[in-house]
């Protein structure tokens, strides 16, 4: 990939203090009290639903290179990603340490007897073995089977949708919303590899 | 009966020092509403609310649904100074105990419930009731409040979604409306309903909901009937805020939050358990009789502890819960042959 640092030397740390952004508002509101009564819950949603928006984020990158032509889209693609893995490790450290308090065997119980925890946490493990294997180097040295692991994003996203879709309780609109997003997203590279060439 | 040798002074001509500071208070707080031309029935809710154990917070201008209301409000009975009608536990503050509610007919988050419901429309309201009793019919409010005199409670309510608050109501036992209407001796459930009004409730317009509207929650009639059992229609001194079931809402604290049915317009009794909204609607979390009991896994949230609110996520208080979250010693004997991970 050859790069013009003179027009894309913005471009990594701008978005890099864009995604920072949420961060920073939720220390704001730490800092400011603002949580309400009931800061832990708020935590644990807050960062549980920047988890999911960084993860439509990524998806949407690809797409909108190809139809675009935009390079720079791919360029923070992984970046992007890595911040998935950030907010998703923030949602879990709130789980653990302040709704269970590192009560281990707590946290054991609820891994094993509340699917939707668990589905949470498969699709945590998922963005970290993507994530250790983002470095250039990992790429390089596993060849085509990097692309074959890094497609277990598609099922990280499906995972934490039907995450998201077992909290809910009497309205679903939310688990519709990003649900419909991430099939958009689906169908979109559906009709890229299947659709066009009907259509030929 | 015991005959006490009367003291030089009244217990009652002694004032406690947290009630004299808020009459301090309340005096300062006056003159500077006055100063401002503020509203008189606040000032007559504050002024009566010294003698309760919580009032509302000072400068709280909230106006009575309708003019009657007001005087309801003139005479309430301060709670007692024991368990189970009062618990000396730190009250949730006002604040928090009206802006974090489920109330789901005005949105999911707990913000939606004080954010949206302002235009909800309590009078004039009431109350249709039906099934197995002498003196079935449709009543205004007023008139079924009319022969119950107000008092206050201060009871633990715990949510099944592992927090909880203690909140002074303001209300009358529900057994003594309930003697109002005369069961039949078939009336061995009573049935509730929460009013539907579309145009000033989001979540009823959702077209995600995947509730059946609207909100049902029933007792037995001996849990009805249970000196716990209240009826409430105002919080910390004052009518209560639509996102706490205003103008009439139900409180059972040994029971999860969700059977705390509020905004009641429909009692019915019958001889039938009558299906509730949770239950229909996810029977394995949810069931009809939803008594607080850590023994009885959830498939949802732990059980065993619960957030006491308010929290700050530097002082963030977990407790055990309690089963019949603290109240077995007057309800406990409800349930006594009955299998309660069976019957949850």
């Amino acid at each position: 990939m050859a790069q013009n640092p003179a027009r894309t030397g913005w471009l990594k740390p701008a978005v890099f203090s864009t995604a920072l952004l949420p961060l920073a508002w939720l220390i704001w509101r730490i800092a400011a009290n603002d949580l309400g009564p009931d800061p832990v819950q708020e935590l644990a949603i807050s960062t549980g639903e920047w988890t999911l928006r960084f993860l439509l984020i990524t998806l949407t990158l690809t797409p909108l290179r190809q139809l675009s032509g935009q390079v720079a889209f791919v360029r923070v693609r992984r970046m992007v990603g890595l911040f998935t893995l950030f907010y998703a490790a923030a949602h879990f450290v709130v789980w653990l340490s302040l709704l269970l308090g590192f009560r281990w065997y707590a946290i054991g119980e609820e891994l094993l007897e509340r699917p939707y925890i668990s589905i949470g946490f498969l699709a945590l493990l998922i963005l970290i073995a993507l994530g250790v294997t983002s470095p250039r180097a990992m790429v390089r040295r596993m060849g085509k089977n990097w692309k074959r692991l890094h497609r277990l994003i598609y099922l990280a996203a499906i995972l934490a949708i039907v995450h998201l879709t077992w909290i809910l309780r009497t309205d679903l609109s939310e688990a519709v919303l990003y649900g419909s997003i991430l099939a958009l997203l689906f169908g979109y590279r559906l009709w890229r590899r299947f659709g066009r060439f009907r259509k030929l | 009966m015991l005959i006490k040798k009367p003291s030089d002074i009244l217990p009652s001509e002694i004032t406690p020092e947290r009630i004299y500071r808020r009459r301090r208070e309340f005096m300062r707080d006056s003159a500077a509403l006055l100063a401002g031309g503020a509203m008189l029935p606040a000032l007559a809710l504050a002024q009566q609310g010294d003698a309760l154990k919580a009032a509302a917070p000072s400068g709280l201008t909230r106006t009575p649904p309708a003019a009657w209301w007001q005087d309801k409000f003139e005479d309430i009975r301060p709670a007692p100074s024991e368990e189970p009608l009062y618990t000396a536990e730190a009250l949730t503050p006002y604040q928090d105990v009206t802006r974090y509610n489920n109330f789901y007919e005005f949105g999911m988050d707990k913000s939606d419930p004080s954010n949206r419901s302002s235009a909800f429309r309590t009078d004039p309201w009431s109350i249709e009731i039906s099934g197995e009793v002498a003196k079935p019919g449709n009543y205004h409010l007023e008139d079924i409040l009319k022969p119950h005199a107000l008092e206050e409670r201060v009871y633990r309510l715990r949510c099944v979604e592992a927090w909880s608050m203690v909140i002074p109501w303001i209300g009358f036992p529900l057994a003594d409306l309930i003697k109002q209407f005369e069961p039949t001796s078939r009336a061995r459930y009573v049935e509730f309903e929460t009013i539907i009004q579309s145009d000033t409730m989001p979540g009823v317009r959702s077209p995600f909901a995947i509730v059946d509207w609207p909100y049902r929650e029933g007792l037995r009639m001996d849990e009805a009937m249970n000196e716990l059992a209240f009826l409430a229609v105002g919080l910390y001194g004052s009518f209560l805020p639509a996102q706490n079931g205003a103008p009439i809402r139900l409180v059972v604290p040994w029971k999860y939050g969700f059977k705390s049915i509020k905004s009641i317009v429909r009692m019915n009794f019958r001889e039938t358990q009558p299906n509730t909204t949770w239950n229909d609607l996810q029977a394995n979390e949810y069931g009809f009789y939803a008594n607080v009991n850590p023994e009885v896994h959830h498939p949802r949230w732990r059980q065993d502890m619960e957030r006491r609110l308010p929290q700050t996520l530097f002082s963030r208080r977990v407790i055990p819960t309690r089963i019949f979250n603290g109240y077995g010693e007057q309800v406990a004997h409800l349930y006594r042959d009955m299998d309660l991970a069976r019957y949850y």
